[in-house]
């Protein structure tokens, strides 16, 4: 029998008229769905569902302000600590004793795996911290261990004790004052945990699962996780806040750069992070490409207890024969606010007062000269063998400052090793100058003073200028043992005049964080230290936008 | 089929590393799971009983883990296989239905402007690289005027549950408030790499419409039919379309291997979630067992397609279904 193909032909072409007329249809339902649903491209999958457990970004990113909550939060442009979780705390007035009192009315997520029976009360603080602190519980060892953030910090030799005063209050003993342990506490690391979860785990012996099946009280709740290809959040519904503007939240892994760009443009995704190609995205009127200064800096710096970098003169001397403003343009393309100080001006210590560094070749000559080397010298310059945000690329920027400095007579040769030995070698000191960055932690402006330039960190390790000037320790020491917010900030501005006048080191920039984002979308999602959040964020539907047309303004701010 | 398995199974003796990790996948095993899985492999005995062994575990549909992620290849072949099939059917047809008519509109306007036309067109289809053309695609039409996609199976704020792992099946079968949304908006995706893939074999099946549609008007019987006092369009298509079509479907199913060759390709430019995909990944990782596995699947389901479409053929052509009976 032969079968006519003109019938199959027929009943094709009456199946595909169909289905342009069902796609026809359904536009306008298909936008309430992606209206109601937010997509992000991220850079890569997370290592884990608990930010205790890792320092990387792209962690922090997926989980912490989505899934979780802290006791205490940042808010603000000038990063006040606000209440979270707790409603609000006391600190006892030598510092030592810290007494949180809890919401009542905060719920855990509900999800496929786990029903909550209960809100979350101080047992759950309890088990969070405990956790990270007691070698003996039955969680500390639950996925290897490891609390990166919490050991840098000392964490354990800081708490005498943890206290449970009642349901709703837990007290805090501190063996010694610091001042950075709220601001520790409101870091993104310092999640709560659900208590009943864990035992519900322990009943079935899937301790693992508290970190790969995460539950939080966050104003999202982990739906789905496919690796290396997306994660699916689902708004909770009784956030102890107004629940998030989006009901569904989606992280499209997309590890290429380029991927990320494409999917950008073709409106697959609503925001993308780290994008690439700026110029092409901010000639698109549809998307917005927004920048913050994130608290970092990168910067040049002598081992001062090595000739001839022992003579302040010759610091000075080099600080003036630099020009900054090229290195901004060449090695951070503008992808960076130059650094007068230490300190980004995102923090709230932050001191406009103190002035951009000169570039001045002849004041520069003649400080060599008076410091005893009118003939110049020859130096060794290390620079970092990686890509750090603070610093995208060291060795140019080595070649760079040779050329500078060329002009003075100074000689500079460039050194750098493979990272970890670099980093080893830097420790011991075999160095002459070095060039390197550090990232903040947190916002208390303690993390950029103590760890890089004080005569402790000059021991351990982690300052390795090797300078040490007992009336700067003394600045920060004070600094941290008092409470009040504007003698704080003139104790730090004290300590950077001594830093812009003995040059341990040479601040040269604070690189900024990117994302692209379609301007339908508002709402903040980066902030300058620690992970995005999409808790503010909503989309702006078609009928609104007709009533609200000038958003143009908004995106050439957002760029500038 | 036995030269297949055999091909693939020595692999794992030509990939560096010991063969039975590389057959199993099993990198991280402990020393009891590594005699347990030399045994069941047969390892200490001779090359026959050890490719007996792995016969026996390909029936058993045991193809090992893959090295990269430890997971069990056999389920995520399955999980994969079905979107390329989807990928290839959709591809297959479009070419089918671009091609074959304009061969035969070549065919009746031989040797007229349509016919260079339509030929020189076909020449530059073919003659375009798929991965270039894939991406120009995507500049042109996801980029500059937004109309499709440029990535993936579909939105992923769609959650549709995997069942038979064909996407538009599964959509159908799902009980998603959104399925027609689904509906569409897979199609959307599925629009812009199946023309890409369709291009190739399109050009080749207006060239084979062509020459069999010549060849069929040059037939005594169509030249009867014509001094019977048929008309044109009667002849065309009651008489030579059909005796056309008959000779093309043949080359469908080799055609078909064209097809997965460059889906492959295609897959990795769209982000499609196919085995070509996968195994382009599993290549660059150097996952073995994947790789093995991978290559010995697609090749059985190309060898699966051709058997398929000798029967259709048989079945369509009353002729050839005469020969085989007779011979």
């Amino acid at each position: 029998m032969v079968v006519s193909p003109m019938n199959y032909l027929s009943a094709f072409i009456c199946a595909l008229f169909t289905l342009l007329v069902v796609s026809g249809c359904n536009n306008e339902d298909k936008l309430s769905l992606s209206q109601r649903s937010i997509i992000y491209c991220a850079e890569g999958s997370p290592e884990t569902f608990n930010p205790q457990l890792v320092t990387s970004g792209t962690t922090i990113d997926a989980t912490s302000n989505q899934l979780y909550d802290r006791l205490i939060a940042y808010q603000g442009d000038e990063n006040e600590l606000v209440p979270a979780l707790a409603k609000s705390w006391h600190v006892t007035r030598d510092g030592k004793k810290i007494t949180f009192y809890l919401r009542k009315n905060v719920t855990f997520h509900q999800t496929d795996y786990f029903t909550p029976s209960r809100l979350l009360n101080a047992d759950d603080v309890l088990f969070s911290f405990n956790r990270i602190l007691d070698e003996k519980h039955p969680f500390h060892l639950i996925s290897g261990g490891h609390y990166p953030f919490f050991q840098n910090i000392k964490f354990k030799s800081l708490i005498d004790k943890i206290e449970k005063i009642n349901d709703y209050t837990i007290r805090f003993h501190l063996t010694r004052t610091d001042n950075t342990f709220l601001a520790n506490l409101a870091a993104d690391f310092s999640v709560i945990l659900s208590a009943e979860y864990a035992q519900q785990l322990t009943k079935i012996s899937a301790q693992q699962s508290i970190d790969t099946m995460p539950i939080g009280t966050g104003p999202f709740k982990l739906k789905e996780y496919r690796v290396g290809s997306l994660i699916r959040f689902y708004r909770h519904d009784s956030y102890w806040q107004a629940p998030a503007q989006m009901e569904q939240l989606v992280f499209d892994i997309t590890s290429s750069n380029t991927g990320r760009l494409t999917k950008l443009l073709a409106k697959e995704c609503d925001v993308s992070s780290y994008p690439i190609a700026h110029e092409k995205i901010t000639e698109h009127n549809d998307l917005i490409l927004e920048s913050i200064t994130a608290l970092n800096v990168g910067y040049f710096a002598f081992n001062t207890t090595k000739a001839p970098f022992d003579n302040v003169l010759v610091r000075q001397a080099i600080a003036y024969a630099i020009n900054k403003e090229v290195l901004l343009d060449t090695i951070y393309q503008g992808h960076a606010e130059l650094a007068n100080s230490i300190l980004p001006n995102s923090s709230w210590a932050h001191d406009t007062k103190i002035k951009a560094q000169e570039f001045n070749l002849s004041k520069a000559q003649n400080l060599l000269t008076q410091a005893g080397y009118p003939e110049g010298f020859t130096m060794d310059l290390w620079a970092m063998p990686v890509q750090r945000p603070y610093n995208p690329n060291a060795i140019n920027m080595a070649k760079l400052l040779q050329a500078d400095l060329k002009k003075i007579n100074v000689k500079v040769n460039i050194v750098s090793y493979e990272w970890n030995t670099f980093l080893h070698r830097l420790s011991l000191g075999e160095h002459q100058a070095f060039l390197l960055g550090w990232s903040a932690d947190h916002p208390d402006p303690d993390n950029f003073f103590t760890p890089m330039l004080s005569c402790s960190a000059s021991y351990t390790g982690s300052n390795r200028t090797f300078w040490c000037n007992e009336h700067y320790d003394d600045l920060i020491q004070k600094a941290l043992k008092t409470n009040n917010i504007n003698k704080r900030k003139q104790y730090y501005s004290q300590a950077m005049a001594i830093i812009s006048t003995e040059v341990p080191l040479i601040p040269i920039a604070h690189s900024k964080r990117y994302q692209a984002r379609n301007k339908d979308i508002i709402g903040n999602i980066i902030a300058p230290f620690g992970g995005i959040s999409f808790y503010q964020v909503s989309k702006r539907t078609i009928n609104e936008e007709k009533a609200l047309p000038l958003s143009s303004d908004e995106s050439n701010e957002a760029i500038n | 089929m036995l030269l297949l398995t055999l091909l693939s199974f020595s692999l794992c003796f030509l990939f560096p590393g010991d063969a039975v990790i590389n057959i199993s996948g099993a990198i991280n095993a402990t020393p009891e799971q590594l005699i347990q899985l030399n045994e069941s492999y047969q390892t200490s005995r001779n090359i026959f009983f050890q490719y007996l062994a792995y016969l026996t575990h390909i029936i058993d549909g045991n193809l090992g883990l893959s090295m990269a992620s430890q997971s069990v290849i056999s389920h995520e072949i399955l999980n994969l296989l079905p979107a390329t099939i989807e990928l290839s059917i959709v591809a297959l047809l479009i070419a089918m239905f671009i091609g074959i008519p304009l061969g035969f509109i070549a065919a009746i306007k031989h040797n007229k402007p349509a016919d260079n036309i339509i030929l020189s067109v076909s020449m530059i289809g073919y003659s375009i690289p798929v991965f270039w053309l894939g991406l120009l695609a995507i500049l042109t039409f996801s980029i500059s005027l937004g109309w499709f996609p440029s990535a993936g199976q579909i939105s992923l704020l769609f959650e549709i549950k995997l069942i038979t792992g064909i996407q538009f099946i599964d959509i159908l079968l799902s009980d998603s408030p959104y399925k027609w949304q689904a509906f569409s908006d897979a199609t959307a995706h599925i629009i812009l790499p199946a023309c890409v893939i369709a291009v190739a074999p399109a050009t080749i099946f207006i060239r084979l419409a062509r020459t069999s549609m010549i060849e069929v008007l040059e037939t005594s019987y169509i030249r009867a039919a014509s001094a019977k006092g048929l008309t044109f369009q009667q002849i065309i298509f009651r008489h030579a379309i059909r005796n056309a079509l008959i000779k093309i479907i043949r080359h469908v199913g080799l055609q078909f291997a064209n097809l997965v060759t460059i889906a492959m390709v295609t897959e990795v430019i769209f982000s499609w979630p196919g085995i070509g995909r996968w195994l382009i990944v599993s290549i660059d990782q150097r996952d073995y067992t994947a790789i093995q596995s991978g290559l010995l699947v697609l090749s059985c389901f190309i060898f699966v397609v051709h058997i398929l479409t000798d029967f259709i053929y048989a079945a369509l052509n009353p002729l050839a279904r005469g020969v085989k009976y007779g011979s």
